[in-house]
């Protein structure tokens, strides 16, 4: 809750602010942010997002297992469409639901599961250059995605996020504010926000999705074009979200996402860097703060505090959050000062 | 453990013409005259016009399966015996999608596309209030 956090902070906020759009909080955070700024209401803004329902625990006091844990962004409660009509069908949860998105695409478009592996690969080699990241040590070859059994026809298990506990925050302040920053500001040139339904079966095209409007919107808000961006964030719980969001904002031509990933180097080092963190496929998912993830990657990027996987001459990114299943998504255009 | 019984729906006022058509194996669907679409799930307005001239219609439940997935591992303790289950978005041939399972098939049977009827699945132990009859299909 906000208040707490002031409240543990001893700061006294003028803007306070719980945001639920799923994995697209955290870039929505930013925009709103930059938003209370601009209106002058304050002059730092803290976005920050724990795990939530991953947070460490006590034998001591154990957590009830409650509708949130079982049913996630889902609600069961009465009188809800998803408790009434989709819930008890089994559309719940995410790996479901984007398997069905996944499925769809290879009807419409052909299917190249290969291509899909190599998303995991690449940003894999991201993570194996990331201090923190989950599956930092364990280096992958697109034949171990494919070997591992699939959940929800046709994702494999890797190409579904890692859960794990943590959270992560950035600070959103103004330029009088930024300018006496120890790192390199990175500005917010422009965003974009698009929800249009909540379950999949209900979405007018399933594989048009709102990243499409999202990104453009942010992207005429810039200025900038799309060859001028230096690397990607692009929200990733699963891999099927990552080739729909390159195709939607631009990247690619829409139906031609897996020719443009094997054609591209996706690693930090690559022609096209792509979630250089690793990106939650290979970083890990702590909740909500996973879309934190990828304001953290770009930001870092931007700022020349990447590492060991610092994209040469990084300078600006989009940030791409995506929350329920391509249900809330939001895109930051960065750029450095 | 009957905490973690399959999740049943519960009708509200305003879709129980759904559920009670169902529980006599029809199907009805709302209808805009305004906009001459047909709405689902059941709305007090009709959505994007806000029209309020919604009436229910009976559709033969006929369609094509616009997507599935086959959940190989449980999709929630609710479901652990269900696997591996088929989830489905069917649409009618009047248009609005359905989320449903498959049902009666083998999972290699399934074909984006494919022509798709209704199985009316009674439940003689529901309580008052909810669904009656649960609806899933399988191929036509």
């Amino acid at each position: 809750m906000p208040s707490t956090v002031a409240e543990y902070l001893g700061v006294r906020s003028n803007f306070a602010e719980l945001l639920d759009l799923g994995g697209a909080s955290a870039a929505g955070m930013v925009w709103r942010a930059a938003a209370a700024i601009e209106l002058g209401i304050c002059d730092v803004v803290l976005c920050a997002l724990p795990a939530r329902y991953l947070t460490p625990m006590s034998d001591l006091k154990p957590k009830s297992l409650s509708d949130a844990v079982f049913f996630g962004s889902s609600s069961n409660q009465f009188g809800s469409p998803q408790a009434e009509f989709d819930i008890p069908y089994g559309n719940l949860g995410q790996n479901g639901p984007y398997g069905q998105v996944a499925q769809r695409y290879a009807y419409e478009y052909g299917y190249d599961e290969r291509a899909m592996a190599k998303i995991v690969v690449d940003q894999r080699v991201n993570a194996n250059h990331t201090e923190g990241a989950i599956w930092k040590d364990k280096p992958l070859t697109i034949e171990d995605v494919l070997a591992i059994p699939i959940i929800a026809d046709p994702l494999h298990m890797l190409e579904i996020v890692m859960p794990c506990v943590g959270g992560a925050a950035v600070v959103v302040a103004s330029a009088d504010v930024a300018a006496k920053a120890k790192n390199r500001p990175v500005w917010i040139k422009g965003f974009g926000e698009h929800v249009p339904f909540k379950t999949p079966t209900y979405a007018e095209d399933l594989l048009d999705t709102p990243m499409r409007r999202a990104a453009e919107t942010a992207f005429t808000m810039s200025g900038l074009g799309r060859d001028q961006v230096d690397m990607v964030s692009i929200y990733d719980c699963y891999t099927i979200t990552v080739l729909l969001s390159l195709e939607d904002a631009g990247f690619c031509e829409k139906g031609k996402g897996m020719a443009f990933v094997s054609d591209h180097d996706l690693t930090f080092r690559g022609d096209f860097p792509l979630n250089t963190a690793g990106g939650q496929l290979g970083f890990g998912q702590a909740g909500l703060a996973g879309g934190m993830h990828h304001v953290c990657d770009a930001t870092r990027q931007i700022m020349g505090r990447a590492g060991a996987a610092q994209v040469r001459n990084c300078h600006r990114a989009i940030v791409s959050g995506n929350g329920g299943i391509l249900s809330e998504q939001t895109a930051l255009i960065l750029e450095g000062d | 453990m009957t905490g973690l019984d399959r999740p049943v729906p519960v009708k509200t006022a305003s879709t129980t013409p759904f559920w009670d058509a169902l529980a006599e194996h029809r199907i009805v669907i709302q209808y805009s005259p305004s906009s001459g679409e047909y709405v689902f799930y059941p709305r007090v307005l009709a959505p994007r016009t806000l029209a309020d001239d919604l009436e229910w219609r009976e559709i033969s439940g006929m369609g094509t399966l616009y997507s599935y997935t086959v959940a190989r591992r449980p999709v929630g303790p609710h479901f652990a015996d269900a696997v591996p289950q088929l989830l489905a978005i069917v649409q009618w041939d009047e248009g609005p999608r359905f989320s449903t399972e498959m049902v009666d098939m083998a999972a290699d049977d399934l074909r984006v596309g494919m022509r798709v009827k209704p199985v009316f699945c009674d439940r003689p132990d529901a309580r008052p209030g909810e669904a009656a009859t649960m609806l899933r299909y399988t191929a036509a």
